[in-house]
């Protein structure tokens, strides 16, 4: 008997002094000395108590399988043209169909045998209509397995892309993952500037290089009457409230290059101290950029990003050596983030702020604040209560107390989970429930004592018949936590996890840890002595 | 010895006094739903609506009618202001709806207009803006986070009770069948929800889990409860609200096992009563301790509720009335839903058969 009540304090004291030695590194000072020794895990703090931005980033995908349907077109007509068999106007019809007129109706077994020989894992040819003059019209559609393909493509590309460019703007501690349903979640601990990091988040960042329809008229254009192939565009400038519309401008529709090829993105400055974006091309897109330059010498090349026209100035000569320069009426903090989504690259299809979460860091420690204190001073009249209602079991209930505690943080600590505020709102909750498991283990040594038993007769009794009871009470709540984790969101995962490691906790040391007290007692008082309970 | 608040040979008559509790629930519960009604549904929070919050703290304390007339060049018209926390924080929470302005555009415009017509410096201090798409996700997965609980709960409760763990199985497969054939039928979510409870009460009452369908009964009992004060003090529902439903849900349970238990092991006992007495000896054995974790439940949810500050306060407000509801509830109307449909029916003949012997 002696021997077993001895194991049962060692391991006790294990699983409680694992407990303290993770959970005392999260309340010492940086510079302490025991940091040396102690392991160097801390509880991490959720978004809701260290301040900072959580965003849910929806990715359109409807306008990614158009462009890709678009490309795809682009590229068949373009390797169809070597075979001299001639299609026209390739387009997205929707977000899953492409349509394009075949020229001479004698070339059908050609198009379909090169379409099915080299695009039958992307394309199925769902629809032939005949047109006049000859002509056929073709619908095609894309495979399941390919859409998928694209799906994970444009999400991943958009995740490596929002990742760069976070990385580039300096965040402590980013954490940015793959939701479900198209969508992306971004945390960004610690930020004051929300503003600022949306914007660089869901920036499409398209660079668009089209010529001016210098010849188009520009009042007739704002009046809705553009020429063909040609768009009114306006002229961006930075204004105190925000972007502005400028002066307006005629471009020609079809992109001559975009920022596909950019190698790097840097801030320099004009030569009246002007900030202005420097870009470098990689070799292809320098070959490419030469050309342009070349071909359309002495016309006006406009420079679009998001469909907003930075400057439009006049191509002198052929530009060699991959190098460009976006210049505009920009503030420095402009261009350094222009800077930093060209060179992190563009997003493959547009993204939307689905939902924000972003609080101040001084609500965050408010919000501890507060909470420390009410869990201060309910646990104070806990204390009180439970001495005055039970006496000396009242300190044993105390002391267990004390050790829930330390093991709800301890096991946050290694486990590295999060607290949040409906999680100090959990161990505030905690510290009241815990009690439970104690009462009812009370109560029931009482009532068997009340019987007329023994004091050792009345604590087997009360420990064996609550203890199924306590079990039963508790596995309903963690069915609460389990489920509230599966479906919550973060505050409320943080909420969940302590609930479920508290009551765990809670059901330990009621259980095994106030059993030893009750040995300890009985072993030192001689059988027949009155329980003070 | 120390304190006792209920005497040991205490012998409160419940069961007597339970068409007096089912009344009273009964009465607050149609009174709320009445209300809920008269409302045009439940109030919904940002969670679920959608919309943007901004909570903004300023360095003095401002009227809120004067607050939301220097808002007023904002061109918010559906901005609403109100009081934020504790006075002293000077803490001003701006609730405008869900109108498709993107959050930054409000943040700016709400900032600019503050910084020009407020003549004190201020700061926000948070801001969450919920998109519709994410509101009506969170919406459906709070619906059946509730609804899994109850099935899961009721699972456990009968094959723990009852040991009819394959009674059990067999109400779960009915449950997700007839789930899944309403969601075939793309019945709203609510409906599906609605229809899971009757199929599960139902269920449990043609399966006689009768220690399942008290307790199933109790929990909805509170959760109705509290949605209808919560209601009536004018709180919206938001996703923490939920959480406290479930916590609520999983205390009130705790208290009706630890009831059920001292009936069950009474049942088994060699006490010559009738059902009626020994359900009502059971809740008076296990009354002190009801009372008593209930009160240090009360004491740290209290001190939550008014130290704990304004970003957690519904949530704690959700809680106190869920735990009286749940302590209440496993008396009134758990225990006594046994007695009118019988634990279950061997044992009720077996008590029975001792009563008379």
């Amino acid at each position: 008997m002696k021997n077993n009540i001895l194991w049962r304090i060692i391991v006790a004291a294990i699983v409680i002094g694992i407990g303290a030695i993770y959970a005392l590194p999260s309340f010492l000072a940086e510079d302490n000395a025991l940091r040396n020794v102690l392991p160097d895990k801390e509880i991490n703090l959720g978004l809701d108590l260290q301040g900072g931005i959580n965003l849910t980033l929806g990715v359109d995908m409807e306008t990614s399988y158009k462009n890709s349907l678009n490309q795809l077109g682009e590229q068949i007509r373009s390797e169809l043209r070597d075979d001299e068999v001639l299609i026209l106007r390739p387009r997205a019809i929707n977000k899953e169909k492409l349509q394009f007129v075949l020229l001479k109706s004698s070339q059908k077994q050609k198009l379909e045998d090169y379409i099915n020989k080299y695009y039958n894992k992307q394309l199925k040819i769902t629809r032939v209509e005949d047109l006049k003059k000859d002509q056929l019209r073709y619908t095609l559609a894309y495979t399941s397995s390919y859409k998928e393909k694209i799906k994970d493509m444009t999400i991943d590309q958009v995740l490596k892309v929002v990742r760069n460019r976070i990385n580039q703007f300096g965040v402590n501690q980013p954490d940015i993952r793959k939701l479900q349903n198209d969508r992306i979640q971004v945390q960004l601990p610690g930020l004051e500037n929300a503003k600022r990091a949306i914007e660089l988040v869901k920036r499409t960042a398209l660079l668009e290089l089209q010529l001016v329809n210098d010849e188009a008229d520009l009042e007739k254009a704002r009046d809705g009457v553009v020429p063909p192939g040609s768009e009114l565009a306006y002229m961006y400038e930075s204004g105190a409230q925000g972007d502005k519309k400028g002066e307006p401008i005629v471009l020609k529709k079809r992109t001559l290059m975009t920022g596909e090829h950019i190698s790097d993105a840097n801030v320099a400055y004009g030569r009246y101290n002007n900030p202005y974006v420097s870009l470098t091309f990689d070799p292809i897109g320098a070959r490419k950029f030469e050309r342009l330059t070349g071909k359309y010498q002495g016309k006006r090349m406009a420079i679009v990003l998001d469909d907003k026209v930075y400057s439009a100035p006049t191509i002198q000569e052929k530009i060699r050596g991959g190098k460009a320069s976006i210049t505009g009426q920009f503030k420095l903090q402009e261009a350094r983030d222009l800077a930093i989504v060209l060179r992190a690259g563009s997003l493959p299809a547009p993204v939307e702020i689905l939902q924000e979460r972003s609080v101040g860091a001084s609500l965050g420690k408010l919000s501890i604040q507060q909470g420390v204190r009410s869990m201060v001073v309910g646990g104070i009249l806990i204390l009180l209560f439970t001495i005055i209602y039970y006496g000396i079991g009242g300190v044993i209930v105390d002391t267990l107390l004390g050790f829930n505690l330390l093991l709800i943080l301890g096991v946050l600590a290694g486990f590295g989970a999060t607290l949040t505020l409906p999680g100090i709102a959990g161990i505030i909750l905690l510290i009241g429930t815990a009690v439970d498991a104690s009462v009812l283990i009370f109560e029931r040594i009482r009532e068997e004592f009340r019987r007329g038993m023994s004091a050792r007769k009345a604590v087997d009794e009360g420990f064996s018949k609550s203890t199924l009871t306590i079990v039963d009470a508790n596995v309903t709540t963690i069915i609460a936590a389990i489920i509230l984790y599966q479906f919550g969101t973060g505050p409320i995962r943080g909420f969940a996890v302590t609930l479920a490691i508290g009551i765990v906790a809670s059901m330990f040391t009621a259980i095994f840890v106030s059993r030893i007290f009750f040995d300890l007692w009985l072993q030192r008082n001689k059988p027949g002595t009155a329980l003070k309970l | 010895m120390g304190l006792q608040i209920i005497k040991p040979d205490t012998k409160i008559d419940f069961m007597g006094k339970r068409k007096l509790g089912l009344f009273v629930s009964g009465l607050i519960i149609l009174l709320g739903i009445g209300f809920i009604i008269v409302q045009g549904g439940l109030k919904l929070g940002i969670d679920f609506a959608g919309g943007v919050n901004i909570q903004i703290s300023t360095q003095k304390d401002v009227q809120v009618s004067s607050l939301k007339n220097s808002l007023d060049t904002a061109n918010l018209p559906q901005i609403r202001v109100q009081r934020f926390g504790r006075d002293q924080n000077n803490g001003y929470l701006l609730r405008i709806p869900e109108t498709g302005t993107s959050p930054e555009k409000l943040r700016s415009s709400v900032k600019q207009t503050l910084e020009s017509n407020l003549e004190m410096p201020f700061q926000i201090n948070r801001l969450e803006m919920v998109g519709p798409k994410v509101g009506s996700d969170l919406k459906s997965k709070a619906l059946q986070a509730l609804f899994y609980a109850v099935l899961l709960i009721s699972i456990y409760i009968s094959g723990r009770f009852e040991q009819k763990w394959v009674t059990a199985g067999f109400m779960a497969i009915c449950l997700v069948t007839g789930i899944y054939l309403l969601d075939l039928l793309a019945v709203p979510l609510i409906i599906l929800i609605l229809g899971a409870l009757v199929i599960t009460l139902g269920l449990c009452w043609y399966l006689q889990l009768n220690y399942a369908l008290g307790a199933v009964v109790a929990l909805i009992h509170d959760v109705l409860i509290t949605a209808c004060i919560f209601t009536f003090l004018g709180k919206g529902f938001d996703l923490t609200t939920v959480a406290a439903l479930l916590t609520i849900i999983g205390y009130s349970l705790n208290d009706t096992i630890v009831i059920f238990d001292r009936i069950r092991e009474n049942l088994s006992g060699k006490h010559h009563s009738t059902l009626q007495e020994t359900i009502n000896n059971s809740v008076n054995q296990t009354l002190s301790r009801t009372l008593i974790t209930s009160l240090t439940t009360l004491i740290m949810v209290l001190s939550l509720c008014i130290l704990g500050g304004g970003v957690i306060h519904d949530f704690a407000i959700a809680l106190l009335i869920g735990v009286l509801s749940g302590t209440y509830s496993s008396i009134f109307i758990a225990s006594p839903l046994l007695l009118g449909i019988g634990p279950s029916p061997e044992k009720e003949e077996e008590s029975q058969e001792m009563a008379e012997a």
